[in-house]
């Protein structure tokens, strides 16, 4: 068998996704996402919460419901079936913290909780803020 | 009003990084990394601010936003301090996001464990 006939036959072979259902489940769930966000700043705002705070704590209530989901186990179910409705709200990032530190607590909790806790969310906290920083500096340049 | 285009912004990122994930050879975690560097981006652009005013606080909750807030603590840093703002701002308004993250992340880990 040669490599043409081989490439084939994988291609034959690899399941093959419906990719509009993924993108149409990735922005129901999103769109959702975003309006619980809504209805947990207006909760919050008529507790006569000012609007700056109300936004902060309506991220840490997502976050704090995204990592118990995680730790109740069927967060990792969602998350394989709509990808990215969850992967990019910030939800996802307290998924990511917290299976990697669910995955590597048998390790032990220095060499393997604490190494490991940032293992997939490191990228995104690296890259934020060195493109943030040199942005800024930009700016910062740009005017003087 | 609020809640349609808090739908429709949020909706459509997602959407997007869906199409990169299914139409690309990246991971998730290249998607993440890229939408944080591009709010980033159109922070310094000016463009996310209109984003934070036509859907309001759903303009938050995708990872976008955390490039955005790093860029502006940033700034705002410098305007205050000068170029040590620029270290001392940087996470401020990140602060509670990445704190609540690795509290929450711990307390959950001490209670739960891992599915196989």
């Amino acid at each position: 068998m040669n490599i043409e006939e081989y490439k084939l036959l994988v291609k034959k072979y690899t399941p093959k996704e419906d990719r509009i259902k993924n993108a149409l489940m990735a922005f129901i769930t999103g769109a959702a996402i975003g309006i619980l966000s809504i209805l947990i700043f207006q909760i919050l705002q008529s507790y006569n919460i000012n609007d700056k705070d109300a936004n902060i704590w309506t991220i840490m209530i997502l976050i704090l419901m995204s990592s118990v989901a995680t730790g109740l186990g069927f967060f990792d179910e969602w998350v394989s079936k709509v990808r990215c409705g969850l992967i990019i709200p910030i939800t996802g990032f307290a998924h990511s913290i917290t299976s990697s530190a669910l995955d590597y607590k048998k390790d032990g909790l220095i060499t393997g909780l604490g190494a490991n806790v940032f293992k997939l969310a490191g990228s995104v906290l690296l890259y934020g803020i060195v493109s943030s920083f040199i942005l800024a500096v930009v700016e910062v340049l740009i005017h003087v | 009003m609020i809640y349609l285009n808090g739908a429709i912004f949020c909706g459509l990122v997602c959407l997007l990084g869906e199409i990169i994930l299914d139409n690309t050879k990246l991971t998730a975690g290249h998607i993440t990394s890229i939408f944080v560097v591009v709010g980033a981006i159109l922070s310094f652009l000016g463009i996310y601010d209109y984003f934070s005013s036509w859907a309001g606080t759903a303009a938050s909750v995708p990872i976008t936003s955390f490039g955005n807030l790093l860029y502006k603590a940033c700034i705002e840093g410098y305007n205050t301090k000068g170029i040590l703002g620029l270290f001392t701002n940087l996470l401020s308004t990140t602060s509670a996001g990445i704190s609540s993250a690795i509290i929450f992340a711990f307390i959950v880990t001490l209670f739960c464990k891992a599915k196989d």
